[in-house]
């Protein structure tokens, strides 16, 4: 047991925050949350030369071979930085199922490519009504159809779609009754997105596939199997994203603890009051919270240990966690932080909306305590 | 980040649990909430020191066994997780062992250790005071010098364990012209010294849980000075982060959380919405104060000695406690009121006693605001108030 990070992370760590802190400013942020795209290709050439599109991959795709808990060293960066961009749908949606579930085929097919950052990938989880994952069959359906599958229906939340070249879609085949995951081809005819304007700032769509033809070769798992995969992607993007959590809750509590040490009221600087530091010590609190368990569920996934439980009690904290730490953030930064001008509502936004994304804190609860036997 | 344990660490887990299964089964003890600090048990004392588990960490020179802080932990985790007995020998394995090892001479250390270990010698605290509670540096117990040796006078408060312990680790102000937190000492106590008297006080859930010490003309003699003369305070600060420093807090009632649970499944309130979100909230919180003091652990393992990340874990826990008697209470409803010796009592009465006793988990080894402003000032570097 070490709860700290080896020498190898750390520098990994340090290289990330210098190149974000230098590519991505909120300058950067402010300005892809205003584009249509969302997306700088200039930025993603460069993350791809870096190796990091391919850092949690083996090596004979390209690939960096380390290991996801490295990878949450990256993406608590990144969620510190605001990154805008499809790293996570690429990376943890789209690649990471692939490598999971794939065929050799399928994998060579994918994996390289995205890996050299000439493909994006995302995948097409959500439903209009589908809260949890488990409870009902997609709507979507998938009939088989000589040799190819034709899929018909809606997805929801879909990030990045519009600048996808390949979308995971889960859907229920027909006439098997099953659930798959289908890697289709955003060109396709058939496939349209229409933007939705949510509150991280981030792309998110609405996609429809209107008689989508997928060759056969595109299912990606056994359609008996589905269900568990779509589990599967869920958990491991909810730990994904709480560790792009812990990095956004951690740049807030800098943020708020510099910015105390600085801010003058009463002729003093207002960190010297109790009731401020006092403040700050449940924002870290919460913030070592969320690391150490964002950080045991990703070493979980990297040893390939069942983590059901510890992955939706990451969820849980960090969720509520931040919420709170944002809270306190902006009671500390006074009425400046609600402006527009201020950095902070970067973070407001998106820790909120990563809040309720592959699962909020009730549904969370509610696997908790099936595991706990209740 | 590495959470696991070793084959080795996990055998030894398997060894505690083994051990302390078998002490249940054979009827010796029952788990109890606050077990290690109010289960007066000499005789699973001694059967621990068998094992070599007292005092584990400290050298095999001094009684010890040279073993891991991670040792240490999954031993004491094991013991709170079953709510063992071991209040006889808790403050010295814990803290006061360590401060002889840190500040004391090779005569103290030889003196004191091996027969801490052999689960021989018993100690309580002396440090607050009436007067000096969140403010320890202005304590007012003087110690004066006489030849050979110290005499002692003044007051002591809340010193748990004090009627069974065989040894006080007292705070006593050798240079009253000194500014106050330069002008302390720190001695060992012998608990049947002439002058020295103790009297109980009942907390609030009816238990005699501490003690007032009071000396009047206590003569120590001066080899029971540990470490420097006036450098107490800061000796007592080392030793106080090392009180905090375990899982006492987040696990001290846990037989109360298994119970509860336990008890809503049988009872069939597990089907209730309402009771599954507040017990996977209460499993939530309790992992991550599990982790919080595992990584004081890990702090302790890479050779530092952990400050503000102990303050944390504590201030952290103790709210996890007062949380978890609470929900308790809420689950059982009316019968939560019933007291363990009352007809009807579910759970053995651990919720409502857990309950009031959660009182004092968060002012006790440093309250909360205390805690919390070593964090902010310590840990995040915010100027002084």
């Amino acid at each position: 047991m070490k709860l700290s990070l080896t020498e190898e992370q750390e520098m990994l760590k340090k290289a990330a925050r210098d190149f974000l802190a230098d590519k991505c400013p909120k300058s950067f942020v402010r300005e892809m949350e205003a584009s249509d795209t969302g997306h700088s290709p200039e930025l993603w050439q460069d993350m791809a030369e870096l190796g990091w599109i391919g850092l949690a991959f083996p090596e004979e795709y390209g690939g960096g071979g380390m290991r996801f808990l490295d990878l949450a060293v990256l993406l608590e960066e990144m969620g510190r930085a605001c990154l805008p961009g499809p790293f996570f749908s690429t990376v943890v949606l789209g690649g990471l199922t692939i490598l999971d579930v794939g065929s050799e085929e399928q994998k060579q097919e994918y994996l390289p490519a995205a890996i050299r950052g000439e493909r994006i990938l995302t995948a097409a989880l959500y439903e209009a009504g589908l809260r949890s994952f488990n409870a009902s069959p997609p709507t979507v359906e998938a009939t088989f159809d000589g040799g190819d599958y034709l899929i018909r229906g809606t997805k929801l939340f879909v990030p990045d779609a519009h600048i996808s070249d390949h979308l995971l879609c889960v859907a229920s085949t027909k006439p098997e009754h099953g659930i798959a995951v289908f890697a289709v081809d955003a060109g396709s005819p058939g496939v349209s997105c229409s933007p939705l304007s949510t509150i991280g700032g981030d792309k998110l769509f609405e996609v429809e596939f209107d008689a989508v033809r997928v060759p056969g070769t595109n299912l990606l798992a056994q359609t008996d199997g589905g269900r568990r995969v779509v589990q599967k992607m869920v958990q491991r993007a909810a730990v994904a994203r709480c560790c792009e959590m812990v990095g956004n809750m951690q740049r807030v509590l800098e943020m708020t603890v510099d910015y105390a040490k600085e801010r003058k009221q009463f002729d003093r600087p207002i960190g010297s009051f109790q009731v401020i530091q006092h403040y700050c010590a449940e924002m870290a609190t919460d913030v070592d919270g969320a690391r150490f368990c964002a950080y045991r569920a990703a070493w979980m996934l990297s040893q390939g240990l069942p983590c059901t439980s510890e992955a939706a009690i990451a969820k849980v904290w960090t969720g509520e966690a931040s919420r709170r730490v944002i809270d306190r953030a902006h009671q500390i930064h006074g009425a400046i932080a609600v402006t527009t001008e201020h950095d902070l509502h970067f973070h407001t936004r998106r820790a909120k909306a990563a809040e309720l994304m592959f699962g909020d804190a009730d549904l969370h609860r509610e696997t908790i305590a099936i595991e706990m036997g209740l | 980040m590495d959470f696991g344990f070793t084959e080795e660490q996990n055998r030894f887990r398997q060894e505690v649990r083994g051990f302390l299964e078998e002490e249940i089964r054979k009827g010796y003890w029952q788990p109890a909430c606050d077990a290690w600090i109010q289960g007066f048990d000499p005789a699973f004392t001694r059967r621990v020191s068998e094992k070599g588990w007292i005092g584990m960490i400290w050298p095999k020179e001094y009684g010890g066994q040279g073993r891991s802080h991670t040792d240490r932990l999954i031993l004491t985790e094991e013991m709170l997780r079953y709510g063992a007995p071991a209040a006889c020998h808790w403050f010295a394995d814990r803290q006061v062992g360590g401060a002889i090892l840190s500040f004391g001479s090779d005569e103290l250390k030889s003196e004191f250790l091996p027969r801490i270990a052999r689960g021989e010698a018993y100690f309580g605290l002396g440090m607050s005071e009436p007067g000096a509670g969140s403010d320890l540096a202005s304590l007012q117990t003087r110690a004066v010098e006489d030849g050979d040796y110290y005499v002692l006078n003044g007051q002591k408060t809340w010193t748990s364990c004090a009627y069974f312990a065989h040894y006080f680790d007292v705070y006593a102000r050798t240079d009253p012209d000194a500014p106050k937190h330069r002008g302390i000492s720190e001695f060992i106590v012998d608990a049947t010294s002439p002058g020295l008297s103790r009297i109980p006080m009942t907390d609030i859930t009816g238990t005699e849980a501490w003690s007032d010490l009071f000396f009047d003309n206590v003569r120590v003699h001066k080899k029971y000075l540990i470490g420097e003369k006036n450098r107490g305070f800061y000796q007592v600060l080392h030793q106080l982060d090392y009180e905090r420093s375990g899982l006492e807090r987040i696990m001290g009632n846990y037989p109360l959380f298994e119970a509860v649970v336990q008890f809503c499944r049988e009872s069939g309130l597990s089907r209730d919405p309402l009771v599954r979100g507040k017990l996977a909230q209460l499993q939530v919180e309790f992992e991550v104060g599990r982790l919080l003091g595992y990584r004081v652990t890990s702090v302790m393992e890479e050779g530092r000695t952990p400050n503000w990340e102990s303050a944390m874990s504590k201030a952290y826990s103790t709210e996890f406690e007062k949380r978890l008697a609470n929900v308790a209470l809420e689950i059982l409803g009316p019968y939560g009121q019933l007291m363990p010796e009352s007809r009807l009592v579910p759970l053995r009465g651990m919720a409502p006693h857990s309950y009031l006793g959660s009182k004092g988990y968060s002012l006790q080894a440093g309250t909360t605001e205390i805690l919390r402003n070593v964090l902010a000032t310590r840990g995040l570097g915010l100027p002084g108030a």
